[in-house]
C-alpha cells in the first residue's frame, strides 16, 4: 500500500535525516516506527501525504509514485490518509463538530453523510457530549481524540500518527493508542511513530526502529529496543 | 461533488468566520470604512471642483458688438457660421431693442444714467453675439476666427464693431491656467489618496488573515482543494468591505448635513448635502461595491501567499 524506494531526504543541505530508505507496508498493517528525536520518524511520514518530498528516490501510494501526482490527486490522496498529529492541529475557530464536518465538506460529502457520520465519529472516541466545544476548552487528550475522530470520519484506507502520545498523559496516550488499536481492527492501515516503550510492547505488532535516518531493526511482532 | 453545496457551505463559513472573528472583524472593518469614507469625501470634493469649475467657465464669454446700422440679417448668417465651429458651446443674439432693455434693467436704481439715456432720442447701443466656448483655452481661435475678413460674405468685417476678446485675453489666460491646474491637483491628490488606501485596505487584510495561517496548513492537509480553502476567506474580505462600506455611507451624512449651507455659500452652486442626497445611490454603488470587490482581492491574494506554504509548519 505505501512503499518507499531508496528514499534520502536532506534539510538545506544538512546531514540526511532520511537515509537511503527501502521500506514496504501492507494495508491492514498496524507498523510502529520508533526511534529517538531526529531519528527521522517525522520526516518519513510527512513523505507520505507529501507535506515533504523526497530528495532522492521514490514514495508510492498504492503503486503510485507520489511525486507524479497533480494538486487534484494529491487533495483525493490526502482524503485517504487520515493524519494525526502531535500538536493536534484543530481548526481553533471551528467547534469539534464543526471540525469534523470541514474534513467531510472538503471531501465533497453529502449534507445528511455529515449529519450521521460526525455523531458516530464522536462516539467513537467518546466525546460526544463535546460536540459544540471549541478545541481550547478541551484537555490535550480530548483534543487528540477529536483530532483521530476527524482523521478517520472519512474512512480513510490509512491513518498516519505522528507523535499523537507525545503531549499526553500515561491515560491519556493509553486511550489514543486504544483507540487507533480499534480502528486497525475494523481493518484500517495505520502507522505510528511515538518513543513511548509501554505502547509498543503492550501492541505487539510490527515495530520499525531508526536511528539517525536509518532503519536498524524491522520487527514482525516487535520490542521497542534502542 | 455538488457546485451549488460547495458554494453554500462556503459563504457560510465565511459568515461564521466574520462574526467569530470578532474584534479583528470589528477592527478591520472600521479601518475599511475609515478608507472608504476617504473616497467619498475625494468623490464630493471632486464634484464640488468640478462644479465651481464648470460655473467659473460659465461666466467668461466674448461678446462681439456691432456698429448700429448693422443689418440684423447679416448679424444672424453671422450667428449661424459662428454656431458651426466645433469648439462654440452656444451663440446668443442680442438685439440692440433688448441691450437697452438690460441696460435699463441693469440701472434701474441710477435715476441720473436713465435720465440721460432719456435726452438721447434714439436707442444708442449696438446689437451684439456672446459667444460661449466649450472651454476656455478655445476663445482664442473663435476670435481668430472672427477676425477673418471674409467672415461676413461681401459686406465684410463693416459691421463688427469690437470684438471684447482682446480686452479679457489675459483674464482668460490666467481662468484657463488655473482651471487646468485645478483638475490636474483633482486627479492627482484622488489617484495619490485612492493607491494609498488600497494599500492599507491590502495590508490589513492580510493581518487578518495572518492571525489563521496555520489553519490555511491544517485544511490543505485534511484535503481540502485550494478553492475551497479559499473560498472563505474571499467571501470574509468581501463583507469587511461590504460592512465598511456601509459604515462609510452613515458616517458621511452628518458631515454631508453640516457642511451644506457653508459649502452652498462658499461654491454658490455646489450644496454637500443635496449630492450626497441625489447621488446615494451612485455613492452606495462606489463605496460598497468598492469596498466588497477590494475586500476580496486582498483577501484573494492574502490567503494565496499563505497557501504557498504546501507545508504546514511543525510547532
Amino acid at each position: 500500500m505505501i512503499r518507499f524506494e531508496k528514499v534520502t531526504k536532506f534539510y538545506n543541505g544538512g546531514p540526511a535525516a532520511v537515509d537511503n530508505i527501502t521500506l514496504s507496508i501492507e494495508s491492514g498493517e498496524l507498523v510502529s516506527i520508533v526511534g529517538q528525536s531526529g531519528a527521522g520518524k517525522s520526516t518519513l511520514l510527512k513523505m507520505i501525504f507529501a507535506e515533504e518530498q523526497p530528495s532522492e528516490g521514490k514514495v508510492f501510494f498504492e503503486d503510485r509514485d507520489i511525486a507524479t501526482m497533480n494538486k487534484k490527486e494529491l487533495n483525493v490522496m490526502r482524503r485517504k490518509i487520515g493524519a494525526v498529529f502531535q500538536d493536534f492541529r484543530l481548526l481553533p475557530k471551528k467547534t469539534v463538530y464543526e471540525n469534523i464536518a470541514f474534513a467531510m465538506e472538503a471531501a465533497g460529502q453529502s449534507e445528511e453523510n455529515i449529519v450521521s457520520d460526525v455523531p458516530y465519529v464522536l462516539d467513537l472516541v467518546d466525546l460526544s457530549e463535546k460536540m459544540d466545544n471549541f478545541p481550547h476548552e478541551l484537555s490535550g487528550g480530548e483534543q487528540q481524540r477529536i483530532a483521530i475522530a476527524r482523521a478517520i470520519v472519512n474512512q480513510p484506507d490509512i491513518v498516519v500518527a505522528d507523535e499523537p502520545t507525545g503531549n499526553l498523559d500515561p491515560i491519556s496516550a493509553y486511550e489514543v493508542v486504544q483507540i487507533l488499536k480499534k480502528i486497525n481492527d475494523l481493518g484500517t492501515t495505520v502507522i505510528l511513530s511515538t518513543h513511548n516503550k509501554e505502547i509498543i510492547e503492550s501492541l505487539e505488532e510490527r515495530v520499525i526502529t531508526m536511528d539517525q535516518g536509518k532503519i536498524t531493526r524491522d520487527d514482525k511482532s516487535g520490542k521497542y529496543v534502542l | 461533488m455538488n457546485t451549488w453545496t460547495n458554494i453554500k457551505r462556503i459563504s457560510r463559513t465565511g459568515f461564521i468566520g466574520f462574526l467569530r472573528n470578532g474584534f479583528i472583524s470589528l477592527a478591520t472593518v472600521l479601518i475599511m470604512a475609515t478608507m472608504l469614507f476617504v473616497m467619498g469625501t475625494l468623490m464630493t470634493m471632486n464634484a464640488a471642483l468640478s462644479s465651481t469649475l464648470t460655473q467659473l467657465q460659465n461666466k467668461v464669454d466674448i461678446n462681439v458688438y456691432f456698429v448700429q446700422d448693422a443689418p440684423e440679417k447679416d448679424i444672424l448668417a453671422l450667428k449661424d457660421s459662428i454656431s458651426q465651429l466645433p469648439e462654440v458651446a452656444s451663440v446668443e443674439y442680442i438685439s440692440s431693442d433688448k441691450a437697452l432693455e438690460q441696460f435699463k434693467e441693469r440701472h434701474k436704481n441710477d435715476q441720473i444714467t436713465l435720465q440721460s439715456l432719456e435726452e438721447l432720442d434714439k436707442n444708442p447701443l449696438g446689437a451684439s453675439l456672446a459667444v460661449r466656448a466649450k472651454q476656455t483655452s478655445q476663445y482664442e481661435g473663435i476670435a481668430k476666427f472672427l477676425d477673418k475678413e471674409d467672415v461676413v460674405g461681401g459686406s465684410k468685417n463693416a459691421i463688427i464693431k469690437n470684438i471684447n476678446y482682446y480686452q479679457n485675453k489675459s483674464a482668460i489666460d490666467k481662468l484657463t491656467q488655473i482651471i487646468s491646474a485645478s483638475r490636474s491637483f483633482g486627479l492627482l491628490s484622488t489617484i495619490f489618496l485612492a493607491v494609498i488606501s488600497i494599500l492599507i485596505v491590502f495590508t490589513t487584510i492580510r493581518l487578518a488573515i495572518y492571525t489563521t495561517k496555520d489553519e490555511i496548513g491544517v485544511m490543505q492537509l485534511v484535503g481540502a482543494s485550494d478553492w475551497y480553502v479559499q473560498g472563505p476567506f474571499i467571501i470574509e474580505g468581501a463583507l469587511y468591505g461590504f460592512a465598511g462600506g456601509i459604515v462609510s455611507l452613515i458616517a458621511l451624512y452628518p458631515f454631508a448635513l453640516w457642511l451644506g449651507a457653508p459649502s452652498q455659500a462658499l461654491l454658490g452652486s455646489f450644496n454637500v448635502y443635496t449630492y450626497y442626497v441625489s447621488h446615494i445611490g451612485l455613492l452606495f454603488f462606489v463605496l460598497v461595491g468598492a469596498g466588497s470587490f477590494l475586500g476580496a482581492i486582498a483577501s484573494l491574494a492574502a490567503v494565496r501567499r499563505y497557501l504557498r506554504y504546501k507545508v504546514a509548519k511543525q510547532v
